[in-house]
């Protein structure tokens, strides 16, 4: 009992601390304010404003239809550059894509003998060139088929396909952004408060301080796990609210509490890697190289900057043990897809069970880097 | 002794300087005779060091004149005309020299920073180090030097280009008292070499300043004294007493009378028995024995470095004993028990409570942690007791240190201990200040029957105690009562007998006079190179010897590199998809085997129902649910229109819309295939050939691979190039820059040519990571890659020195670069979004960075073929950014401290 009231006290007193200082605080409120609108409305990761032209060699109502056909948000206007340099232009970098219709286009439509045009895709445009080449594709062949199907040169297809985007229907991207925004600043921030509060106390003398005393290495690393985690918590829940809800207006799908009782989990295991990083690290100056050595391979791997499905099968695997994946992962179903915990409870047990490993290997190692120090 | 009559004296007029609120120096005039030995006296924070920094120009005045070498030191011309002539020797052991290189490696740096051609450097480095008894120690690390070791190899640092003003902070504080001796003695054999030369010193040891010529004692900004010491000792008992009466304006205080001891129980509070501590293959204890009895007050008195604090930590249970043991009332010393530590009150070495709470905020969370029933009665008494009242609102780090040390006694009593130890308690504290805080000590050891263990390097306070126990080098040199320990030695004072125990000990190094004699001319006439690359040398001696940094720089883009090319791929197959099959006919068997068959889709077991698919969809289990009607099969046969509802997994909505593309063109090949094999009217009216240029089977590791050095090579060299710079001006080695003849260009380009290199590599090992691990072929030129690589580098680094200049410390600079180089380079440079996507701003932010440039250039080398025709615009621009960035960089750049 008076173990753990130490704990509390000792947490107060780090929350005490950080309202003192103003460089975390700062950097707590920038990240859960402004960091996640502006990644959110930022970067749009389908087409966006890609850049495309045409060189069309047909110059007849149907060719000329087709370059009528692709508009903003997604395209530039089309621009209509000579027969033959397309590949010029893609070299210096103007254009992602370039449309060749062949002469005699319009004709050989008609006459059905099936004329190909071709599309130049800039592959070194990564996110924009695939989903961009199907854009391209279709827009052009529903455009030729309803020519076709017109002059009656086309019979409408047997089967048609109803293409339904579930959970997203609008194809929105903002809420998508806004939320892996959040999580990443959770990560980072977590990390990193915790951390810096361990290294401060090291590098300021007060943890010999605070050892003489009766207390354990223990009560101290959990009073400033439970502490940042409350912070961190509060803060994400606030953002949740007033940032992704309010200003963004995301609609999250699933229970908010579930939500955060999945963060929860997470902090647990991410203030455990603070403390674990600060064991390493012997001065806040190597706690910094360190945390980005560390944590930014979480947030890539983690399923929210691109999907698990890409890594290659032994990665898949690998990335299983990141805490950071299953957090993404039961975050997104319950954000996006409205999931309960019958869904989720997989992912909640990872984490309980990855959070456990990692904060007992913390402690052993925070007990034994404190007790070898000179 | 008249000052005015030598011309080249030190005049200070009018002086004040201020830090934010705080009057370091408040109209401070002063003349200062030249050729003597100048001593400051008076305890932290009176403003000795603020001045001398501000006579060598190492900081920048604020208000007032100040003649130094015969021209005023705030013309920034005759600053550096005298540099050469100043030598420096910052507060704190071995500030300005660096822990990372060796003795003699450190000496040469400074040789080199004042152009000396490598035969006389050899020369000066063997008379000096043979002058100091550095001569056997020259390979050992500078941070593995005892206390009074780094003050000579500091002096001898100093010393090397013969200065004609040598300016000492604090020189012998926490130096054993042999050492110090040592220390006078060879600034003495100087003296007596070069008449001429001029040393300022200052000191908190007031008894050191009797053998100087002439001493100006300073309080509060202003000098309360200047003339010689025996003028200043006058009727006093000594020059401390003689500060106290100065400081009081009144009758001499004294210190308080040693009352009796109540009473001296027989049996050992603290035992020690053979206490040995080992840190690898250094012993910092050496089978230490001791014994303390109740109520005493023991005395540790040693250098700094000499094992104290580690074996009050042993005490403590803060650390185990390698061997022997250590026993409080008779109990072995338990780390775990918790029981043990309430009986301990510990007051560690520098003020080690939270400075952000208040005082009543610290006495507070004490009590509850030691869970005292009567608190706020308890934090009252103490309060009053230590005079703490009037303060009790203010915020610890606030408070003046004496004050602080009252609040560190008052925390490290609260739970009412039977032992209190303390390590080095008072020091830095004024003479006035620490009478007080021994008085507490005496009052809880004579009324209380506290047993106090203290460690303290002034001879004064050990006078103090009832027993007093030397320890040198990890031993215990003798022990008893200051009287017994003057008597055996027939000393006339504790430091006497402290001095023959310790020569006793350990034969002393014989000093003298460095006998420099330099053969022919001295060289030196390109000293700005010379000094370039002497910043150049140390700087990659120091990286390689930090295992993090080294780590960061050449396995940190390596690491990162085969994260994102194998995180980021953005080619998506093997999904696993449901169907829900309502006809069951060839058909629909026919479509399912369409998409099963690719190697986009793996199927999952068929669904039962669309609830069943749904809740599989947001389990995240299938990424995509096909359901083909109950009437697909004969609809189709019939010739009728018949659908499919594909429902795609769209939370992610990049890959969403992969997805959708990928069913949409398994969808058409099926009608194909339908179209063949029943002759009708064709479903397919033209074709679409989409050609992925520079990489034709559109793997995206193709595209991945040599777009990633862009920002690796920014963010990586940025952050550790502005580490470097802030790092400096942390551990305080900046002031070498401050007061040597280093211009900012010879500065920042010096620390700059070794992190060019290291990005150089790391750009070569990128380029063939992408070659060889992840089989992207060079297909365009690889000269102008190569120039262009190093342009870019040289362009990043060049950032790093610029944020560095804008930071305080190295987790700002490392934190700030990471964010101002990763954030535009990725928003900006074409990363994700082609630059020729991004809009006004964006775009235009894009053409100034540049990453936007190096991506188009490696990029284009790698996958486009492009050679140096196409890539000669990317090479022009990368060139600009490198001078410009220094440029910045160097006028941003402060040549002096605050």
């Amino acid at each position: 009992m008076r173990r753990v009231s130490c704990i509390f006290w000792l947490g107060l007193k780090e929350m005490m601390s950080l309202r003192r200082d103003w460089v975390m605080m700062a950097l707590l409120v920038w990240s859960f304010t402004l960091s996640p609108l502006m990644e959110a409305t930022g970067v749009a990761s389908s087409v966006n404003n890609a850049s495309i032209a045409f060189a069309d060699e047909d110059n007849s109502p149907l060719s000329r239809a087709l370059a009528a056909e692709f508009f903003a948000p997604e395209f530039q206007p089309v621009v209509q550059i000579e027969p033959g340099s397309g590949a010029a232009h893609m070299d210096a970098g103007r254009f992602i894509f370039v449309v060749a219709v062949p002469p005699g286009f319009e004709k050989d439509v008609r006459a059905g003998r099936i004329p190909e045009i071709q599309v130049l895709i800039d592959a070194t445009a990564m996110e924009q060139a695939g989903i961009g080449a199907n854009y391209i594709t279709n827009i052009l062949s529903a455009e030729i088929n309803r020519f076709a199907i017109g002059a009656d040169v086309l019979a409408p297809p047997p089967v048609e396909i109803i293409l339904r985007s579930a959970f997203n229907p609008n194809r929105d991207t903002v809420r998508f952004a806004g939320i892996v925004a959040l999580i990443g600043q959770i990560m980072w921030l977590t990390t990193i408060l915790t951390g810096a509060a361990m290294i401060r106390e090291r590098e300021h003398g007060t943890i010999e301080h605070l050892l003489a005393m009766p207390l354990d290495p223990f009560d101290i690393a959990v009073a400033k796990i439970w502490a940042n985690a409350a912070v961190v918590l509060i803060a994400a829940g606030l953002s949740l609210t007033f940032v992704m809800q309010g200003a963004l207006g995301i609609t999250i799908s699933g229970s908010k509490t579930l939500f955060l009782l999945g963060t929860a989990l997470f902090l647990f295991t991410a203030t455990a890697l603070g403390v674990f990083l600060a064991t390493i690290a012997r001065s806040m100056a190597q706690f910094a190289l360190l945390v980005m050595l560390i944590i930014l391979p979480m947030l890539m791997l983690s399923g929210g900057e691109t999907p698990i499905e890409g890594q290659p099968e032994w990665l898949q695997v690998g990335t299983l043990i990141l805490p950071s994946r299953h957090y993404m992962s039961a975050s997104q179903a319950i954000v996006f897809k409205g999931a309960g915990i019958e869904t989720v409870w997989p992912e909640f047990l990872w984490m309980a069970l990855l959070g456990a490993t990692l904060l007992t290997t913390s402690l052993l190692r925070f007990r034994k880097s404190v007790v070898h120090e000179s | 002794m008249n000052a005015r009559a030598n011309p080249s004296s030190f005049r200070i007029n009018r002086v004040t300087h201020r830090y934010r609120k705080h009057v370091a120096l408040d109209a401070l005039s002063l003349d200062l005779p030249a050729g003597k030995l100048v001593g400051f006296i008076g305890p932290d924070g009176v403003g000795k060091s603020t001045l001398l920094g501000l006579i060598t120009g190492a900081k920048k005045l604020q208000t007032g004149t100040i003649t130094v070498l015969d021209g005023p030191i705030e013309d920034t011309r005759h600053r550096r005309r005298i540099c050469p002539a100043i030598a420096f020797m910052p507060q704190g052991l071995g500030r300005n020299l660096y822990a990372e290189l060796s003795v003699r490696e450190n000496l040469e740096f400074f040789s080199r920073l004042f152009g000396q051609g490598e035969a006389e450097r050899d020369t000066r480095i063997a008379a000096l180090l043979s002058a100091t008894g550095l001569a056997p120690f020259e390979d050992r690390l500078m941070g593995k030097l005892s206390g009074g070791m780094k003050q000579k190899l500091g002096l001898c640092c100093a010393l090397i280009h013969d200065p004609k003003l040598l300016v000492l902070d604090e020189p012998t504080t926490g130096v054993d008292p042999l050492s110090r001796r040592q220390f006078w003695a060879l600034i003495e054999a100087i003296r007596l070499e070069n008449p001429e030369l001029s040393v300022l010193v200052s000191t908190a040891y007031m008894e050191e300043a009797q053998s100087f010529d002439w001493i100006i004692a300073m309080d509060a900004g202003r000098a309360l004294f200047q003339g010689k010491p025996e003028d200043l000792r006058g009727q006093a008992k000594d020059l401390e007493a003689a500060y106290r009466r100065l400081q009081a304006r009144g009758e001499p205080q004294g210190a308080p009378d040693q009352a009796p001891m109540v009473e001296i129980d027989a049996s050992p509070v603290i035992t020690a028995r053979g206490l040995t501590r080992r840190f690898g293959d250094f012993t910092a204890v050496d089978h230490v024995d001791f014994e303390i009895k109740r109520g005493e007050i023991f005395g540790f008195l040693g250098s700094n470095g000499c094992g104290k604090s580690t074996t009050m930590k042993m005490l403590t249970g803060l650390l185990p004993a390698s061997a022997g043991e250590a026993s409080l009332f008779g109990r072995p010393v338990d780390a775990h028990s918790r029981e043990m530590r309430r009986e301990i009150g510990y007051m560690s070495q520098a003020f080690s409570l939270y400075g952000e709470l208040t005082v009543y905020q610290n006495l507070r969370l004490h009590a509850r942690i030691f869970a005292i029933a009567d608190q706020e009665l308890r934090i009252d008494e103490l309060a009053d007791r230590f005079g703490l009242s009037t303060h009790m609102d203010t915020l610890a780090a606030n408070l003046p240190l004496g004050i602080k040390q009252r609040l560190s006694l008052a925390v490290a009593v609260i739970h009412r201990p039977r032992v209190l130890i303390l390590d080095e308690p008072t020091s830095g504290v004024d003479p006035e200040a620490r009478d007080a805080f021994w008085a507490l000590l005496l009052e809880l050891s004579r009324k209380e029957g506290v047993t106090i263990f203290v460690s303290t390097h002034f001879m004064g306070e050990a006078e103090r105690c009832d027993r007093v126990s030397f320890m040198h080098a990890g031993r215990v040199l003798a022990e008893g009562t200051p009287e017994e320990l003057i008597a055996a030695d027939q000393a006339d004072s504790l430091e006497g007998a402290f001095i023959s125990i310790l020569e006793a000990a350990e034969p002393p190094t014989q000093v003298a006079a460095p006998d420099v004699t330099i053969d022919g001319p001295k060289t030196g006439s390109w000293g700005s190179l010379s000094r370039t690359l002497a910043y150049a040398r140390r700087e990659t001696v120091e990286v390689m010897r930090d295992g993090v940094r080294l780590a960061f720089a050449f396995l940190g883009s390596a690491i990162l590199m085969l994260v994102f090319c194998f995180g980021i791929t953005l080619n998506i197959d093997e999904l696993s998809f449901a169907v829900l099959d309502l006809s069951q006919g060839p058909e629909s068997r026919a479509y399912i085997s369409e998409i099963a068959g690719s190697r986009y889709f793996e199927p999952t077991p068929p669904l039962e129902s669309a609830e069943e698919g749904r809740a599989r969809l947001k389990a995240g289990d299938v990424s995509l649910v096909v359901e083909l009607p109950p009437d697909f099969g004969r609809k189709l046969r019939a010739g009728e229109p018949t659908e499919v509802l594909a429902t795609v997994d769209g939370a992610i909505p990049f890959k969403g819309e992969t997805v959708e593309g990928y069913v949409a063109g398994l969808h058409q090949t099926f009608l194909g295939m339908l179209a063949q094999d029943s002759g009708a009217k064709p479903t397919e009216i033209a074709r679409i050939e989409p050609r992925f240029r520079y990489n034709q089977s559109f793997e995206s590791i193709a595209a991945m691979a040599p777009a990633m050095p862009a920002i690796l090579l920014i963010m990586l060299p940025a952050v550790l190039m502005a580490v470097s710079v802030a790092r400096e001006r942390e551990l305080g080695s900046v002031t070498n820059f401050y007061v040597t003849p280093t211009t900012r260009f010879e500065f920042l380009i010096g620390k700059q040519l070794p992190y060019i290199a290291i990005a150089y590599v790391n750009f070569l090992l990128l380029a063939g990571m992408t070659i060889f691990l992840f089989g992207v072929p060079l297909k365009g030129d690889p000269v102008p890659l190569a120039v262009g690589a190093f342009l870019y580098v040289w362009a990043t680094t060049s950032y790093g020195l610029l944020i560095a200049t804008m930071t305080s410390s190295q987790v700002a600079a490392t934190f700030a670069t990471a964010i101002a180089s990763v954030v535009p380079t990725i928003q900006f440079s074409g990363l994700l979004q082609p630059v020729s996507t991004l809009e006004g701003g964006a775009q235009i932010i894009g053409s100034l960075w540049p990453s936007s440039y190096f991506l188009h250039l490696n990029v284009g080398a790698f996958t486009k073929g492009l050679g140096w025709e196409a890539l000669a615009s990317d090479i022009l621009a990368l060139a600009c950014f490198g001078p410009a960035f220094t440029l910045v960089a160097a006028l941003s750049l402060r040549a002096q401290e605050k």
